[in-house]
Protein backbone atom coordinates (compact mmCIF):
# COMPACT_ATOMS: atom_id res chain seq x y z
CA UNK A 1 0.00 0.00 0.00
CA UNK A 2 1.82 3.17 -0.88
CA UNK A 3 0.74 7.17 0.09
CA UNK A 4 -1.10 7.50 -2.49
CA UNK A 5 -3.78 4.63 -1.72
CA UNK A 6 -3.11 5.48 2.05
CA UNK A 7 -4.79 9.45 0.83
CA UNK A 8 -7.15 8.40 -0.74
CA UNK A 9 -8.54 6.33 2.02
CA UNK A 10 -8.21 8.74 4.45
CA UNK A 11 -10.40 11.39 2.22
CA UNK A 12 -13.03 9.05 1.43
CA UNK A 13 -13.05 7.71 5.27
CA UNK A 14 -13.08 11.70 6.56
CA UNK A 15 -15.84 12.64 4.05
CA UNK A 16 -17.98 9.83 4.98
CA UNK A 17 -17.70 10.38 8.82
CA UNK A 18 -19.45 13.56 7.79
CA UNK A 19 -22.67 11.19 7.98
CA UNK A 20 -21.75 9.41 10.67
CA UNK A 21 -21.37 13.02 12.67
CA UNK A 22 -24.73 13.77 11.54
CA UNK A 23 -26.29 10.91 12.69
CA UNK A 24 -24.85 11.34 16.56
CA UNK A 25 -25.68 14.99 16.35
CA UNK A 26 -29.37 13.32 16.24
CA UNK A 27 -28.31 11.40 19.44
CA UNK A 28 -26.35 14.32 21.45
CA UNK A 29 -29.07 16.75 20.70
CA UNK A 30 -31.91 14.26 22.41
CA UNK A 31 -29.61 13.22 25.45
CA UNK A 32 -28.09 17.12 26.21
CA UNK A 33 -31.60 17.96 25.53
CA UNK A 34 -33.86 16.00 27.23
CA UNK A 35 -31.69 13.18 29.16
CA UNK A 36 -32.53 10.08 27.04
CA UNK A 37 -30.77 7.97 24.80
CA UNK A 38 -33.19 7.64 21.73
CA UNK A 39 -32.56 3.81 20.47
CA UNK A 40 -35.20 4.51 17.94
CA UNK A 41 -32.83 7.26 15.77
CA UNK A 42 -31.92 4.31 13.06
CA UNK A 43 -35.47 4.25 12.42
CA UNK A 44 -35.54 8.03 12.07
CA UNK A 45 -33.32 8.06 9.51
CA UNK A 46 -34.99 4.95 8.18
CA UNK A 47 -38.15 6.54 8.16
CA UNK A 48 -36.79 10.02 6.58
CA UNK A 49 -35.79 7.79 3.33
CA UNK A 50 -39.09 6.18 3.01
CA UNK A 51 -40.92 9.18 3.25
CA UNK A 52 -38.66 11.11 0.24
CA UNK A 53 -38.95 7.60 -1.42
CA UNK A 54 -42.48 7.63 -1.29
CA UNK A 55 -43.13 11.07 -1.92
CA UNK A 56 -40.54 10.74 -5.01
CA UNK A 57 -41.32 7.53 -6.33
CA UNK A 58 -44.95 6.63 -5.74
CA UNK A 59 -46.04 10.24 -5.22
CA UNK A 60 -44.04 11.88 -8.45
CA UNK A 61 -43.75 15.01 -6.28
CA UNK A 62 -40.13 16.88 -7.26
CA UNK A 63 -37.42 15.99 -5.32
CA UNK A 64 -36.77 19.59 -3.37
CA UNK A 65 -40.60 18.79 -2.34
CA UNK A 66 -39.80 15.25 -1.20
CA UNK A 67 -37.53 16.29 1.11
CA UNK A 68 -39.46 19.24 2.16
CA UNK A 69 -42.73 17.02 3.00
CA UNK A 70 -40.41 14.01 4.36
CA UNK A 71 -38.59 16.33 7.17
CA UNK A 72 -42.36 17.78 7.55
CA UNK A 73 -43.51 14.21 8.00
CA UNK A 74 -40.39 13.65 10.50
CA UNK A 75 -41.25 16.62 12.36
CA UNK A 76 -44.86 15.07 13.20
CA UNK A 77 -43.43 11.89 14.26
CA UNK A 78 -40.83 13.36 16.52
CA UNK A 79 -43.69 15.63 18.00
CA UNK A 80 -46.01 12.81 18.25
CA UNK A 81 -43.35 10.33 20.32
CA UNK A 82 -42.38 13.05 22.41
CA UNK A 83 -45.96 13.56 23.39
CA UNK A 84 -47.22 10.10 23.46
CA UNK A 85 -43.82 8.08 24.62
CA UNK A 86 -41.68 10.35 26.53
CA UNK A 87 -43.21 12.55 28.17
CA UNK A 88 -45.80 9.97 29.90
CA UNK A 89 -42.40 8.54 31.42
CA UNK A 90 -40.73 11.66 32.41
CA UNK A 91 -38.91 11.17 36.14
CA UNK A 92 -39.41 7.40 35.52
CA UNK A 93 -35.86 5.54 35.69
CA UNK A 94 -33.62 5.84 32.41
CA UNK A 95 -33.88 1.85 32.29
CA UNK A 96 -37.54 2.23 31.48
CA UNK A 97 -37.21 5.12 28.84
CA UNK A 98 -34.95 3.54 27.40
CA UNK A 99 -36.38 0.39 26.59
CA UNK A 100 -39.39 2.41 25.59
CA UNK A 101 -37.23 3.91 22.55
CA UNK A 102 -35.62 0.37 22.00
CA UNK A 103 -39.29 -0.79 21.36
CA UNK A 104 -40.48 2.17 19.77
CA UNK A 105 -37.85 1.33 17.30
CA UNK A 106 -38.82 -2.41 16.72
CA UNK A 107 -43.07 -0.40 16.29
CA UNK A 108 -41.24 1.60 13.17
CA UNK A 109 -39.55 -0.94 11.97
CA UNK A 110 -41.89 -3.70 11.85
CA UNK A 111 -44.47 -0.98 10.70
CA UNK A 112 -41.63 0.10 7.93
CA UNK A 113 -41.80 -3.80 6.95
CA UNK A 114 -45.22 -4.25 6.63
CA UNK A 115 -46.30 -1.00 4.78
CA UNK A 116 -42.82 -0.79 1.95
CA UNK A 117 -41.85 -4.49 2.12
CA UNK A 118 -38.41 -5.28 3.02
CA UNK A 119 -37.00 -5.57 -0.19
CA UNK A 120 -33.96 -3.43 -1.53
CA UNK A 121 -35.83 -0.15 -3.06
CA UNK A 122 -34.27 2.44 -4.93
CA UNK A 123 -33.52 5.94 -3.73
CA UNK A 124 -33.62 9.22 -5.93
CA UNK A 125 -30.11 10.56 -6.40
CA UNK A 126 -29.93 13.41 -3.79
CA UNK A 127 -26.03 14.63 -4.00
CA UNK A 128 -24.10 14.13 -7.35
CA UNK A 129 -22.42 11.30 -8.04
CA UNK A 130 -19.63 12.33 -10.22
CA UNK A 131 -16.53 11.41 -9.20
CA UNK A 132 -13.79 13.82 -8.35
CA UNK A 133 -10.35 13.60 -9.56
CA UNK A 134 -7.32 15.61 -7.55
CA UNK A 135 -4.59 14.54 -9.33
CA UNK A 136 -4.01 10.70 -9.17
CA UNK A 137 -6.73 10.68 -5.75
CA UNK A 138 -10.22 9.71 -6.86
CA UNK A 139 -13.15 10.93 -4.48
CA UNK A 140 -16.69 9.64 -4.71
CA UNK A 141 -18.68 12.64 -5.67
CA UNK A 142 -21.69 11.47 -3.17
CA UNK A 143 -19.61 10.70 -0.65
CA UNK A 144 -17.75 14.24 -1.05
CA UNK A 145 -20.94 16.05 -1.77
CA UNK A 146 -22.21 14.38 1.71
CA UNK A 147 -19.79 15.69 3.72
CA UNK A 148 -20.61 19.12 3.04
CA UNK A 149 -24.23 18.50 3.50
CA UNK A 150 -23.56 17.25 7.00
CA UNK A 151 -21.21 20.62 7.50
CA UNK A 152 -23.88 22.81 6.40
CA UNK A 153 -26.40 21.41 9.07
CA UNK A 154 -24.05 20.97 11.47
CA UNK A 155 -23.07 25.20 10.89
CA UNK A 156 -26.87 25.93 10.78
CA UNK A 157 -27.80 24.16 14.17
CA UNK A 158 -24.45 25.62 15.59
CA UNK A 159 -25.27 29.29 14.65
CA UNK A 160 -28.60 28.45 15.97
CA UNK A 161 -28.05 27.08 19.16
CA UNK A 162 -25.63 30.14 19.59
CA UNK A 163 -27.26 33.25 18.31
CA UNK A 164 -31.01 32.73 17.72
CA UNK A 165 -33.69 33.63 21.50
CA UNK A 166 -34.99 30.25 20.67
CA UNK A 167 -31.78 28.33 20.15
CA UNK A 168 -30.39 29.96 23.93
CA UNK A 169 -33.54 28.79 25.32
CA UNK A 170 -33.02 25.35 24.18
CA UNK A 171 -29.68 25.28 26.00
CA UNK A 172 -30.70 26.54 28.74
CA UNK A 173 -33.70 24.30 29.27
CA UNK A 174 -31.24 21.51 29.01
CA UNK A 175 -28.32 22.70 30.84
CA UNK A 176 -30.63 23.95 34.13
CA UNK A 177 -34.39 22.72 33.27
CA UNK A 178 -35.60 24.16 36.53
CA UNK A 179 -34.04 27.42 36.60
CA UNK A 180 -34.79 27.61 32.86
CA UNK A 181 -38.72 26.93 33.73
CA UNK A 182 -38.49 29.87 36.62
CA UNK A 183 -37.21 31.93 34.17
CA UNK A 184 -40.33 31.67 32.21
CA UNK A 185 -38.93 28.89 29.29
CA UNK A 186 -41.83 26.73 28.11
CA UNK A 187 -39.37 24.00 28.83
CA UNK A 188 -41.51 21.18 27.60
CA UNK A 189 -41.65 23.01 24.46
CA UNK A 190 -37.96 23.37 24.13
CA UNK A 191 -37.74 19.31 24.53
CA UNK A 192 -39.73 19.05 21.38
CA UNK A 193 -38.52 21.42 19.21
CA UNK A 194 -35.09 19.12 20.54
CA UNK A 195 -36.86 16.18 19.55
CA UNK A 196 -37.88 17.83 15.89
CA UNK A 197 -34.22 18.57 15.10
CA UNK A 198 -32.46 15.70 15.91
CA UNK A 199 -35.14 13.78 14.12
CA UNK A 200 -34.55 15.66 11.23
CA UNK A 201 -30.92 15.70 11.44
CA UNK A 202 -30.85 11.77 11.51
CA UNK A 203 -33.53 12.04 8.78
CA UNK A 204 -31.09 13.74 6.58
CA UNK A 205 -28.54 11.27 6.94
CA UNK A 206 -30.55 8.55 6.74
CA UNK A 207 -31.95 9.53 3.00
CA UNK A 208 -28.90 10.61 1.81
CA UNK A 209 -27.12 7.21 3.10
CA UNK A 210 -30.15 5.58 1.14
CA UNK A 211 -29.33 7.32 -2.04
CA UNK A 212 -26.07 6.86 -1.88
CA UNK A 213 -26.55 3.18 -1.04
CA UNK A 214 -30.27 1.82 -1.12
CA UNK A 215 -33.04 1.55 0.66
CA UNK A 216 -34.21 -1.32 3.21
CA UNK A 217 -35.01 -1.07 6.57
CA UNK A 218 -31.18 -2.40 7.41
CA UNK A 219 -30.79 1.06 6.86
CA UNK A 220 -31.42 1.68 10.65
CA UNK A 221 -28.71 -0.28 11.86
CA UNK A 222 -26.20 1.99 10.96
CA UNK A 223 -27.07 4.29 13.90
CA UNK A 224 -26.14 1.36 15.64
CA UNK A 225 -22.45 1.71 14.93
CA UNK A 226 -22.76 5.03 15.40
CA UNK A 227 -24.01 4.85 18.53
CA UNK A 228 -20.46 3.63 19.04
CA UNK A 229 -19.10 6.53 18.27
CA UNK A 230 -21.34 8.39 20.70
CA UNK A 231 -19.84 7.00 23.25
CA UNK A 232 -16.62 7.76 22.22
CA UNK A 233 -17.47 11.09 21.79
CA UNK A 234 -19.21 11.35 25.34
CA UNK A 235 -22.43 11.32 25.10
CA UNK A 236 -23.10 15.81 25.90
CA UNK A 237 -20.91 16.41 23.84
CA UNK A 238 -21.48 18.21 20.14
CA UNK A 239 -18.18 18.79 19.19
CA UNK A 240 -17.08 15.18 20.58
CA UNK A 241 -19.84 13.49 18.43
CA UNK A 242 -18.45 15.34 15.24
CA UNK A 243 -15.02 14.76 15.77
CA UNK A 244 -16.00 10.94 16.74
CA UNK A 245 -17.67 10.99 13.47
CA UNK A 246 -15.21 11.53 11.30
CA UNK A 247 -12.28 9.49 13.30
CA UNK A 248 -14.66 6.47 13.15
CA UNK A 249 -15.35 6.78 9.36
CA UNK A 250 -11.55 7.42 8.98
CA UNK A 251 -10.64 4.04 10.92
CA UNK A 252 -13.70 1.88 9.18
CA UNK A 253 -12.17 3.35 5.07
CA UNK A 254 -8.41 2.41 6.78
CA UNK A 255 -9.18 -1.02 7.82
CA UNK A 256 -11.58 -1.09 4.61
CA UNK A 257 -8.34 -0.45 2.85
CA UNK A 258 -5.82 -3.01 4.63
CA UNK A 259 -8.14 -6.20 5.28
CA UNK A 260 -11.15 -5.94 3.22
CA UNK A 261 -14.81 -4.99 3.56
CA UNK A 262 -15.22 -8.02 6.04
CA UNK A 263 -13.83 -5.98 9.03
CA UNK A 264 -15.59 -2.93 8.53
CA UNK A 265 -18.07 -3.23 10.75
CA UNK A 266 -15.73 -4.52 13.62
CA UNK A 267 -13.70 -1.18 14.27
CA UNK A 268 -15.85 1.12 15.40
CA UNK A 269 -16.82 -1.63 18.30
CA UNK A 270 -13.15 -2.27 18.84
CA UNK A 271 -11.89 1.53 19.10
CA UNK A 272 -15.09 1.55 21.23
CA UNK A 273 -14.13 -1.07 24.08
CA UNK A 274 -10.56 -0.29 23.84
CA UNK A 275 -11.75 3.77 24.65
CA UNK A 276 -14.10 2.94 26.94
CA UNK A 277 -11.73 0.90 29.12
CA UNK A 278 -9.30 3.90 29.52
CA UNK A 279 -12.05 6.75 29.59
CA UNK A 280 -15.46 5.20 30.79
CA UNK A 281 -17.12 8.69 30.20
CA UNK A 282 -15.78 9.22 26.64
CA UNK A 283 -13.78 11.67 25.11
CA UNK A 284 -14.89 14.55 25.44
CA UNK A 285 -18.34 13.90 27.96
CA UNK A 286 -19.04 14.63 31.42
CA UNK A 287 -18.25 12.15 33.90
CA UNK A 288 -21.75 11.30 35.19
CA UNK A 289 -23.14 9.90 32.45
CA UNK A 290 -25.45 6.63 32.92
CA UNK A 291 -23.77 3.46 32.53
CA UNK A 292 -25.58 1.14 29.90
CA UNK B 1 -49.73 41.19 63.77
CA UNK B 2 -51.49 40.72 60.38
CA UNK B 3 -51.12 43.46 58.00
CA UNK B 4 -54.23 46.49 58.49
CA UNK B 5 -56.75 46.15 56.25
CA UNK B 6 -56.58 49.49 55.70
CA UNK B 7 -53.80 48.61 53.37
CA UNK B 8 -55.53 45.96 51.47
CA UNK B 9 -55.99 47.23 47.78
CA UNK B 10 -52.04 47.80 48.08
CA UNK B 11 -50.87 43.91 48.37
CA UNK B 12 -49.85 42.60 45.47
CA UNK B 13 -49.24 39.01 46.44
CA UNK B 14 -50.95 37.04 48.65
CA UNK B 15 -50.20 33.39 50.30
CA UNK B 16 -53.45 32.29 51.74
CA UNK B 17 -53.51 29.19 54.27
CA UNK B 18 -51.22 27.45 52.60
CA UNK B 19 -50.90 23.55 53.41
CA UNK B 20 -47.74 21.64 51.95
CA UNK B 21 -46.79 18.21 52.69
CA UNK B 22 -44.39 15.52 51.05
CA UNK B 23 -45.54 12.42 52.59
CA UNK B 24 -45.88 12.55 56.26
CA UNK B 25 -43.43 15.57 57.02
CA UNK B 26 -45.66 19.01 57.10
CA UNK B 27 -43.27 21.55 55.36
CA UNK B 28 -45.96 24.16 55.54
CA UNK B 29 -48.94 24.51 58.03
CA UNK B 30 -51.55 27.15 57.38
CA UNK B 31 -49.10 29.57 55.91
CA UNK B 32 -50.68 32.92 55.37
CA UNK B 33 -48.39 36.25 54.63
CA UNK B 34 -48.67 39.26 52.21
CA UNK B 35 -46.81 41.36 50.13
CA UNK B 36 -47.43 44.73 49.57
CA UNK B 37 -46.64 46.91 46.67
CA UNK B 38 -42.90 48.41 46.86
CA UNK B 39 -42.15 47.48 49.68
CA UNK B 40 -39.54 44.88 50.95
CA UNK B 41 -40.96 42.00 52.67
CA UNK B 42 -38.71 39.47 54.51
CA UNK B 43 -38.89 35.84 55.22
CA UNK B 44 -36.97 34.59 57.78
CA UNK B 45 -36.58 31.46 59.87
CA UNK B 46 -34.31 28.66 61.29
CA UNK B 47 -32.80 25.91 58.69
CA UNK B 48 -35.81 23.70 57.72
CA UNK B 49 -38.40 26.48 58.90
CA UNK B 50 -39.96 26.13 55.33
CA UNK B 51 -38.92 29.30 53.95
CA UNK B 52 -37.81 27.93 50.60
CA UNK B 53 -40.74 25.75 50.33
CA UNK B 54 -43.02 28.65 50.99
CA UNK B 55 -41.09 30.20 47.79
CA UNK B 56 -41.27 27.14 45.82
CA UNK B 57 -44.88 27.32 46.64
CA UNK B 58 -45.03 30.86 45.66
CA UNK B 59 -43.44 30.57 42.08
CA UNK B 60 -45.21 27.63 41.27
CA UNK B 61 -42.68 24.41 41.63
CA UNK B 62 -44.63 22.77 44.72
CA UNK B 63 -48.51 22.88 44.44
CA UNK B 64 -50.07 23.18 48.01
CA UNK B 65 -52.45 20.66 49.01
CA UNK B 66 -55.00 23.53 50.83
CA UNK B 67 -54.78 26.99 50.07
CA UNK B 68 -54.24 29.92 47.60
CA UNK B 69 -51.88 32.30 46.19
CA UNK B 70 -53.16 35.14 44.60
CA UNK B 71 -51.15 37.41 42.72
CA UNK B 72 -52.57 40.92 41.22
CA UNK B 73 -55.99 39.75 42.66
CA UNK B 74 -55.67 36.56 40.24
CA UNK B 75 -55.86 33.22 41.98
CA UNK B 76 -52.29 32.04 40.51
CA UNK B 77 -52.35 28.60 42.97
CA UNK B 78 -53.00 26.25 39.74
CA UNK B 79 -50.91 27.98 37.47
CA UNK B 80 -47.33 26.80 36.14
CA UNK B 81 -44.05 28.60 37.08
CA UNK B 82 -43.23 29.55 33.42
CA UNK B 83 -46.31 31.10 33.26
CA UNK B 84 -45.86 32.94 36.27
CA UNK B 85 -42.93 34.29 35.91
CA UNK B 86 -44.01 35.55 32.33
CA UNK B 87 -46.95 37.21 34.54
CA UNK B 88 -44.03 38.98 36.47
CA UNK B 89 -43.36 37.07 39.38
CA UNK B 90 -39.15 36.48 38.74
CA UNK B 91 -37.50 34.32 41.25
CA UNK B 92 -33.32 33.53 42.36
CA UNK B 93 -32.36 30.36 43.41
CA UNK B 94 -30.67 29.65 46.97
CA UNK B 95 -27.41 28.56 44.86
CA UNK B 96 -25.96 29.86 41.59
CA UNK B 97 -27.88 28.96 38.87
CA UNK B 98 -26.70 30.39 36.34
CA UNK B 99 -26.13 28.86 32.76
CA UNK B 100 -22.53 27.88 33.20
CA UNK B 101 -20.67 28.02 29.37
CA UNK B 102 -22.89 30.84 28.64
CA UNK B 103 -21.79 34.79 28.73
CA UNK B 104 -23.07 36.99 31.08
CA UNK B 105 -25.37 39.35 28.41
CA UNK B 106 -27.06 35.57 27.24
CA UNK B 107 -27.78 34.90 30.45
CA UNK B 108 -29.35 38.11 31.10
CA UNK B 109 -30.95 38.11 28.29
CA UNK B 110 -32.74 34.57 28.96
CA UNK B 111 -34.95 36.87 31.77
CA UNK B 112 -36.02 39.06 28.78
CA UNK B 113 -36.69 35.05 26.93
CA UNK B 114 -40.93 35.76 27.77
CA UNK B 115 -40.87 39.38 26.61
CA UNK B 116 -40.51 37.81 22.96
CA UNK B 117 -42.59 37.08 20.35
CA UNK B 118 -41.41 35.32 17.38
CA UNK B 119 -41.33 31.83 16.97
CA UNK B 120 -38.48 29.33 16.52
CA UNK B 121 -38.55 28.86 12.89
CA UNK B 122 -38.59 33.31 12.67
CA UNK B 123 -35.64 32.90 15.10
CA UNK B 124 -34.17 30.67 12.80
CA UNK B 125 -34.49 33.10 9.95
CA UNK B 126 -33.67 36.00 12.37
CA UNK B 127 -34.97 38.56 10.47
CA UNK B 128 -37.73 41.64 10.41
CA UNK B 129 -39.87 41.66 13.43
CA UNK B 130 -38.04 39.10 15.07
CA UNK B 131 -34.58 40.97 14.97
CA UNK B 132 -36.02 44.57 15.76
CA UNK B 133 -37.43 42.56 18.88
CA UNK B 134 -34.17 41.25 19.82
CA UNK B 135 -32.36 44.70 19.50
CA UNK B 136 -35.45 46.61 21.37
CA UNK B 137 -34.43 43.88 23.89
CA UNK B 138 -31.09 44.31 24.31
CA UNK B 139 -31.15 48.33 24.25
CA UNK B 140 -33.73 48.12 27.35
CA UNK B 141 -31.47 45.65 29.39
CA UNK B 142 -28.56 48.03 28.79
CA UNK B 143 -30.37 50.84 30.29
CA UNK B 144 -32.38 49.44 33.03
CA UNK B 145 -29.99 46.12 33.93
CA UNK B 146 -26.24 46.29 32.70
CA UNK B 147 -26.03 50.17 34.15
CA UNK B 148 -27.79 49.95 36.75
CA UNK B 149 -26.14 46.93 38.53
CA UNK B 150 -22.81 48.29 37.10
CA UNK B 151 -21.99 44.91 35.30
CA UNK B 152 -21.57 46.39 31.77
CA UNK B 153 -18.22 45.85 31.99
CA UNK B 154 -18.13 42.19 31.94
CA UNK B 155 -21.30 41.61 30.09
CA UNK B 156 -18.99 39.47 27.49
CA UNK B 157 -17.25 37.22 29.60
CA UNK B 158 -18.25 33.61 30.58
CA UNK B 159 -20.35 33.32 33.99
CA UNK B 160 -18.36 30.67 35.17
CA UNK B 161 -15.13 33.38 34.98
CA UNK B 162 -16.66 35.74 37.46
CA UNK B 163 -16.13 35.55 41.34
CA UNK B 164 -19.23 34.43 43.95
CA UNK B 165 -20.54 37.95 44.27
CA UNK B 166 -20.62 39.22 40.49
CA UNK B 167 -22.52 35.96 39.44
CA UNK B 168 -24.97 37.13 42.31
CA UNK B 169 -25.54 39.70 40.14
CA UNK B 170 -25.47 38.46 37.59
CA UNK B 171 -28.36 36.64 38.78
CA UNK B 172 -29.96 39.40 40.47
CA UNK B 173 -29.69 41.53 36.73
CA UNK B 174 -31.05 38.17 34.68
CA UNK B 175 -34.32 38.42 37.28
CA UNK B 176 -34.61 42.02 36.73
CA UNK B 177 -34.43 41.12 33.00
CA UNK B 178 -37.76 39.51 33.01
CA UNK B 179 -39.69 42.58 33.93
CA UNK B 180 -41.03 41.87 37.36
CA UNK B 181 -43.60 42.87 39.31
CA UNK B 182 -42.51 41.31 42.37
CA UNK B 183 -38.63 40.32 42.66
CA UNK B 184 -38.61 37.06 44.82
CA UNK B 185 -34.53 36.78 46.18
CA UNK B 186 -33.69 33.38 47.89
CA UNK B 187 -31.01 33.90 50.01
CA UNK B 188 -28.99 36.93 47.91
CA UNK B 189 -26.36 37.50 50.23
CA UNK B 190 -25.83 33.89 51.03
CA UNK B 191 -21.95 33.03 51.64
CA UNK B 192 -20.43 36.93 50.65
CA UNK B 193 -18.41 38.50 52.38
CA UNK B 194 -18.86 42.08 54.11
CA UNK B 195 -18.29 43.69 50.98
CA UNK B 196 -20.30 42.13 48.72
CA UNK B 197 -23.39 41.76 51.17
CA UNK B 198 -23.13 45.70 51.54
CA UNK B 199 -23.09 46.12 47.65
CA UNK B 200 -26.09 43.48 47.00
CA UNK B 201 -28.08 45.05 49.91
CA UNK B 202 -27.31 48.88 48.47
CA UNK B 203 -28.75 47.50 45.10
CA UNK B 204 -31.80 46.11 46.47
CA UNK B 205 -32.38 49.28 48.50
CA UNK B 206 -32.24 50.98 45.54
CA UNK B 207 -34.41 49.38 43.14
CA UNK B 208 -36.79 50.00 45.84
CA UNK B 209 -36.06 53.34 46.22
CA UNK B 210 -35.48 54.47 43.05
CA UNK B 211 -38.20 52.16 40.87
CA UNK B 212 -40.73 51.58 43.77
CA UNK B 213 -39.93 47.48 42.75
CA UNK B 214 -41.93 45.33 45.21
CA UNK B 215 -39.32 42.73 46.89
CA UNK B 216 -39.77 39.44 48.28
CA UNK B 217 -36.69 38.04 50.04
CA UNK B 218 -35.42 34.81 51.78
CA UNK B 219 -32.57 35.94 54.05
CA UNK B 220 -30.58 34.31 57.18
CA UNK B 221 -28.23 37.65 56.92
CA UNK B 222 -30.25 38.82 60.29
CA UNK B 223 -28.63 42.08 59.74
CA UNK B 224 -29.34 42.90 56.43
CA UNK B 225 -32.80 42.05 56.84
CA UNK B 226 -33.22 44.17 60.03
CA UNK B 227 -31.81 47.04 57.89
CA UNK B 228 -33.66 46.91 54.93
CA UNK B 229 -36.93 45.25 55.49
CA UNK B 230 -40.52 47.02 55.68
CA UNK B 231 -41.90 44.08 56.56
CA UNK B 232 -40.56 40.84 58.20
CA UNK B 233 -42.11 37.06 58.32
CA UNK B 234 -40.55 34.66 60.82
CA UNK B 235 -41.25 31.05 60.01
CA UNK B 236 -40.73 28.35 62.76
CA UNK B 237 -41.43 24.34 61.34
CA UNK B 238 -43.41 25.43 58.78
CA UNK B 239 -45.31 27.81 61.13
CA UNK B 240 -45.83 31.90 60.85
CA UNK B 241 -45.00 32.92 64.41
CA UNK B 242 -44.35 36.11 63.75
CA UNK B 243 -45.03 39.58 61.44
CA UNK B 244 -44.85 42.88 61.46
CA UNK B 245 -41.78 45.42 61.24
CA UNK B 246 -38.64 45.06 61.96
CA UNK B 247 -38.65 46.68 65.43
CA UNK B 248 -41.64 44.50 66.21
CA UNK B 249 -40.75 41.26 65.37
CA UNK B 250 -37.26 41.39 66.99
CA UNK B 251 -38.58 41.76 70.37
CA UNK B 252 -41.34 39.21 69.53
CA UNK B 253 -40.70 36.69 72.02
CA UNK B 254 -41.63 33.38 70.03
CA UNK B 255 -38.79 35.38 67.26
CA UNK B 256 -36.15 35.10 70.35
CA UNK B 257 -37.03 30.93 71.32
CA UNK B 258 -36.58 30.14 67.92
CA UNK B 259 -33.41 31.76 67.27
CA UNK B 260 -31.84 31.89 71.04
CA UNK B 261 -33.84 28.96 72.70
CA UNK B 262 -35.75 28.79 75.46
CA UNK B 263 -34.10 31.28 77.84
CA UNK B 264 -33.17 35.02 77.43
CA UNK B 265 -29.44 35.81 76.88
Amino acid sequence: MDWLTFAEFSLIGLFGGGLLSLVALGFVLIYKGTKVINFAMGEFMMLGAYFVYTAHALLKLPLWLSIAAALACIAGVALLVERLVLRPLSGQPVISVLMATIGLGAMIHGGVDAIWSGQNLEMPQIVPRQPLLWGDVLVPGSIFWSFWVAVALIAALTLYFRFTSTGIAMRAAASDPTTAYALGIDVRRTQQLTWIFAGCVGAVAGMIIASINSLSPALSSTALGVLAVIILGGLDSIAGAIIAGLIVGWLEAIAVGYFGGKVRDLVPYAIVLVILMIRPYGLFGTRDIERL
Amino acid sequence: MSIGTQHASSVVLAVEGVHLGFGGIKALTDVSMSVRKGGITAVIGPNGAGKTSLFNATSGFYRPQRGRVVFEGRDVTRVKPNQRAAMGLARTFQNVALFRGMTVLDNIKLGGHHRLRSNPLQAMAYWGASQREELALRASLEREVLDFLEIDHIRHQPVSALSYGLQKRVELARALAMNPKVLMLDEPVAGMNREETEDMARFILDLQEERGMTILLIEHDMGMVMDISNHVVVLNFGHVIASGTPAEVRTHPDVIEAYLGAHQP
